[in-house]
């Protein structure tokens, strides 16, 4: 249990680095799933995505020298649901994360709160993101991450993950709000 | 609509990661700024939309079958995997060496690197199960650390230390004598949702251990560990990682 670290090979793991894994990083299997998810937008694809990442945490488990283990483990998902998504769907990835933020008239809370209300319509706007803007929404607001945790997962400086939320948050709004007026009538 | 504060800082405020000083100059401005007002009851709505709304998927149990399945092979196998396909005769050797090593390695005390005890696997798991039978669980039953710690005074040369962990999920059943590896042991009873778990203490000269990664055979998980002169093994057909809760109560 202690010292595992020296002198053994790299991807040589025994009974006490699985029992280690299983104490800190399987609990988090949840959050690992629900980024994947997200990021992915299909629960069949993220299945396969974050088993994969859970296999490759595994094998670098090695490299954890202790600290916080649901970051490092969701880094991992996040680097595997990149990749993937640059070999499957590359044209998602193409949307420029540095878009200016525009200042524009908020939007009132009761409007917000009346097209938030809909679980569907809120799941919907919030696939419309671009992967990096609804990444730091679903750690942020899902997840619960700070914003330090956020800045290690996703690589993010840490000073600019205030405006990258800040950002993130505007987008939603909009997309929450503009829902296509044929969407807004089946909802009636 | 040009509010610099709108844009950044309400949102640090938001998320509560401004410092004191920042926090206190924001609500500050707050008073005065009806757009800045305004725009943190909009994400204010937002956020409890998202919560309220059940967006957080959990893993399906499907990904978790898969996912110990691949633990147990990276894990049993690792060597296997690099190995070319003319090597293995030399393999399946090497496999029956092993095989037959940890057989004969089962008749004795378990040894491995981190851990060792004064008696078999077999004679815990003998142990265990004799508890089990009918009358033979408790000599002295009880809830009350109180009663069962004195219990044991003057049928041990040692005190085993008793506590109750109902509140944590573990009541106490009560304790009684054992036998353990030819030696006189404590051993004291715990239920997990009517499952029984047995904790044998007995005294050591040994150096205090971490608790040990958990053994299993025949249906029955045990984690074993050395503290403050005292020997320790739960054992119990309870989950690992209820056993492992236990262990750390214990142990604390």
């Amino acid at each position: 249990m202690s010292g595992s670290d020296q002198g053994k090979g790299a991807d040589v793991l025994d009974a006490q680095d699985r029992a280690r894994f299983e104490q800190l990083v399987l609990p988090h299997l949840d959050a690992a799933f629900n980024l994947s998810r997200w990021l992915l937008k299909s629960r069949a694809d993220s299945e396969d995505v974050a088993q994969e990442a859970m296999l490759r945490a595994y094998r670098f488990f090695r490299g954890f020298h202790g600290g916080d283990a649901r970051a490092w483990l969701l880094q991992i998902v996040r680097n595997t649901c990149y990749t993937w998504l640059e070999k499957n769907r590359p044209v998602e990835l193409m949307t420029e994360f540095d878009e200016e933020l525009h200042p524009q008239p908020s939007v009132s809370p009761e409007a917000l709160a009346i097209a938030g209300a809909n679980r569907e319509r809120l799941s919907r706007a919030l696939e419309t993101l671009p992967p990096r803007f609804r990444e730091v929404l679903v750690l942020r607001e899902l997840e619960g991450c700070s914003y330090k945790e956020i800045a290690s997962i996703t690589a993010i400086p840490i000073g600019t993950v205030m405006s990258a939320l800040a950002r993130a948050r505007q987008r939603l709004q909009r997309a929450l709000t503009h829902a296509s007026p044929q969407e807004a009538s089946r909802e009636l | 609509m040009s509010c610099d504060f709108t844009r950044t800082v309400l949102h640090g405020y938001l998320d509560g990661e401004l410092d004191a000083t920042r926090a206190a100059e924001f609500e500050h401005h707050l008073e005065g700024c009806r757009e800045c007002t305004a725009a943190l009851g909009s994400e204010e709505s937002l956020r409890s939309s998202l919560q309220r709304s059940e967006l957080y998927e959990n893993a399906p149990l499907a990904l978790r079958k898969k996912i110990r399945a691949d633990l147990d092979a990276a894990t049993a196998t690792p060597v296997a995997i690099r190995i070319p396909a003319w090597r293995w005769l030399a393999v399946a050797a090497t496999i029956l060496v092993v095989a037959s090593v940890s057989w004969f390695a089962l008749q004795r005390p378990v040894k491995d690197s981190a851990s060792t005890t004064p008696f078999t696997v077999a004679e815990l798991i003998d142990a265990h199960v004799r508890s089990l039978q009918p009358g033979h669980l408790t000599d002295v039953a009880s809830t009350d650390q109180h009663t069962v710690k004195p219990w044991f005074n003057g049928k041990l040369a040692f005190v085993p230390p008793v506590k109750d962990f109902a509140d944590e999920g573990f009541p106490l059943v009560g304790g009684r004598l054992d036998v353990l590896g030819g030696q006189n042991v404590a051993a004291l009873v715990y239920s997990r949702r009517k499952h029984i778990i047995n904790v044998f203490v007995m005294p050591t000269r040994e150096p205090d251990t971490p608790i040990h990664p958990p053994g299993l055979r025949q249906g029955y998980q045990w984690r074993h560990w050395r503290r403050q002169g005292m020997e320790y093994c739960a054992i119990s057909d309870v989950s690992d990682s209820d056993l492992y809760e236990l262990a750390q109560l214990i142990y604390q």
